[in-house]
């Protein structure tokens, strides 16, 4: 199951919303690892999980996909299977990891 | 299902998380505990091309960030341009100091910069307390260091406490001083190690005093910083926050100031040395192929502590603490908090403890007398004169540190 370090991790999505666009933030640094991914936020100087390589793809893509949900439609997660990724990506937006794009 | 985080720490990380990257043994201080016995300079100390050279490939393995401490790193020359030369290569810095450097300008530039963060030793919150331990004058030098960090408005910088028998009563005043600069308070174990391996019978804290450090520590949760020197205390209960586990070679390590890559920051000790960065392959080979590291990041058998209901809360503790007083690797900590520590030292009172390695005390300056160095007799009775000297002539390589399983 996908989840980000932290114990808001375990709660469900709510609060995210899945049809705006994100990107990482610009002071993470994302280190790709077997079980998913490192993040440091190097303005906050905390550091955050990505417990899966399928929530890394997600996260990697969000800043190229029109919204989360269309980044995680891109990484092959089914509409099932979406609410623990966005409690993940919610998990990340409260520690600043990811923050809502602009452009849109 | 993946695995809980702490089970895929056991088995290592392409690269650490952080590492601790001693960069001189050179000190204007003679701190009683000191891990990494500093004092004078190596002259084998790494040359600033090759500092620069470990941070390329520190760059290139993503470590985010290094923790920089010495002796007092900031006494080398190239110390700003190396911090500089890393912040620009994406390592950040977190740097420990005993702020004898820290003047306003300093911390101007240092309040300036989101990639350096700072961290000021303190172990008493009164002078008395603080120059027992570090010296004459240092609880000045740290505040000083303090207030032109909070002037320059270096928010959130740390104050990092060895905790000891006489200042863990101090909790609390060390969180208003801390709250008083806009710091954060930063609390870490006593280590066996160094110099600390000296002092560590009578500086180390009380069951009593580690029982309140621990609740204490809970009823403040994530405000305090512990650096996760605290495991071994998880067998209490609830866990603190961070991470519950030995870190050594599978999240972090150590370079020395000569280079030498050690298992942790607290095991300066053949028997924890992986290799050297100046090695083939430099520091990444080091970390993806070293034998020790291999061993470390195999499950571990837990050995008498299997049986133990804690075990899988404090998982035997820290390997450093166990090593330097004498007690096997696969028993339990010294400081256990279920007592098999204090029964183990017991039982082993009298066996030699590992020597530490690698001493650059300052020759002429003797720590200070207010806190003995004295190690109790080996013996009850033991009345020789070359007590207590026994175990300084044991050569390292006699403690294998590791048993295969």
């Amino acid at each position: 199951m996908p989840a980000t370090g932290g114990a808001a991790g375990a709660r469900a999505g709510i609060g995210f919303d899945l049809d705006r666009a994100w990107q990482l933030h610009p002071q993470v640094s994302v280190r790709p690892e077997r079980f998913g991914a490192l993040l440091y936020h190097f303005g906050t100087r905390r550091l955050s999980f990505l417990k899966s390589p399928a929530l890394l793809t997600v996260v990697r893509s969000l800043a190229d996909a029109p919204s989360a949900r269309a980044a995680c439609e891109a990484a092959g997660v089914t509409e099932a299977e979406l609410p623990p990724y966005a409690a993940a990506l919610r998990t990340l937006a409260a520690s600043q990891m990811i923050r809502a794009r602009e452009d849109q | 299902m993946t695995l809980p985080l702490v089970e895929q720490f056991q088995y290592g990380l392409d690269a650490p998380i952080c590492l601790t990257w001693e960069l001189t043994y050179a000190c204007n201080l003679s701190c009683v505990h000191c891990l990494s016995s500093s004092g004078r300079r190596d002259p084998r100390e790494l040359t600033t091309g090759q500092c620069r050279a470990v941070i390329d490939e520190l760059d290139r393995m993503q470590v985010f960030y290094v923790n920089i401490g010495g002796g007092e790193p900031t006494v080398r020359p190239d110390f700003w341009d190396l911090v500089d030369y890393a912040t620009a290569h994406h390592v950040g810095v977190k740097f420990s100091t005993n702020g004898v450097k820290i003047t306003p300008e300093t911390a101007r530039r240092l309040a300036a910069s989101d990639y350096v963060d700072v961290q000021v030793s303190l172990d008493g919150a009164t002078a008395e307390v603080n120059d027992a331990v570090r010296g004459p004058g240092s609880h000045a030098t740290a505040l000083r260091a303090m207030a032109n960090l909070a002037a320059a408005g270096f928010r959130g910088f740390k104050i990092s406490v060895v905790v000891t028998r006489h200042n863990a009563g101090q909790l609390d005043e060390f969180k208003a001083i801390a709250d008083r600069f806009g710091a954060q308070l930063r609390l870490t174990r006593l280590r066996p190690s160094g110099r600390g391996a000296g002092v560590w019978d009578e500086l180390h804290p009380t069951a009593a005093q580690q029982r309140q450090l621990y609740d204490w520590l809970v009823a403040r949760g994530e405000q305090v910083l512990t650096g996760d020197s605290f495991f071994h205390l998880a067998a209490y209960g609830e866990a603190l926050p961070g991470l519950n586990l030995c870190g050594a070679g599978r999240v972090v390590c150590l370079i020395d100031p000569v280079g030498d890559v050690y298992a942790c920051p607290f095991a300066i000790h053949d028997s924890f040395l992986a290799g050297n960065v100046r090695g083939p392959g430099g520091f990444a080979a080091v970390w993806r192929d070293s034998e020790l590291f291999a061993r470390l990041r195999r499950p571990q058998a837990g050995g008498t502590c299997r049986a133990c209901s804690a075990y899988d809360s404090c998982r035997g503790g820290c390997m450093a603490a166990k090593f330097f007083t004498g007690l096997p690797l696969d028993g339990p900590d010294p400081e256990c908090v279920k007592g098999h520590g204090q029964r183990a030292l017991s039982a082993a009172a009298g066996a030699p403890w590992p020597r530490p390695f690698g001493d650059h005390s300052h020759r002429s300056r003797p720590v200070p007398v207010s806190i003995g160095r004295r190690r109790p007799p080996d013996r009850a009775c033991d009345e020789n004169p070359l007590a207590g000297f026994t175990n300084k002539k044991q050569p390292p390589k006699e403690h294998a540190a590791w048993r295969d399983e």
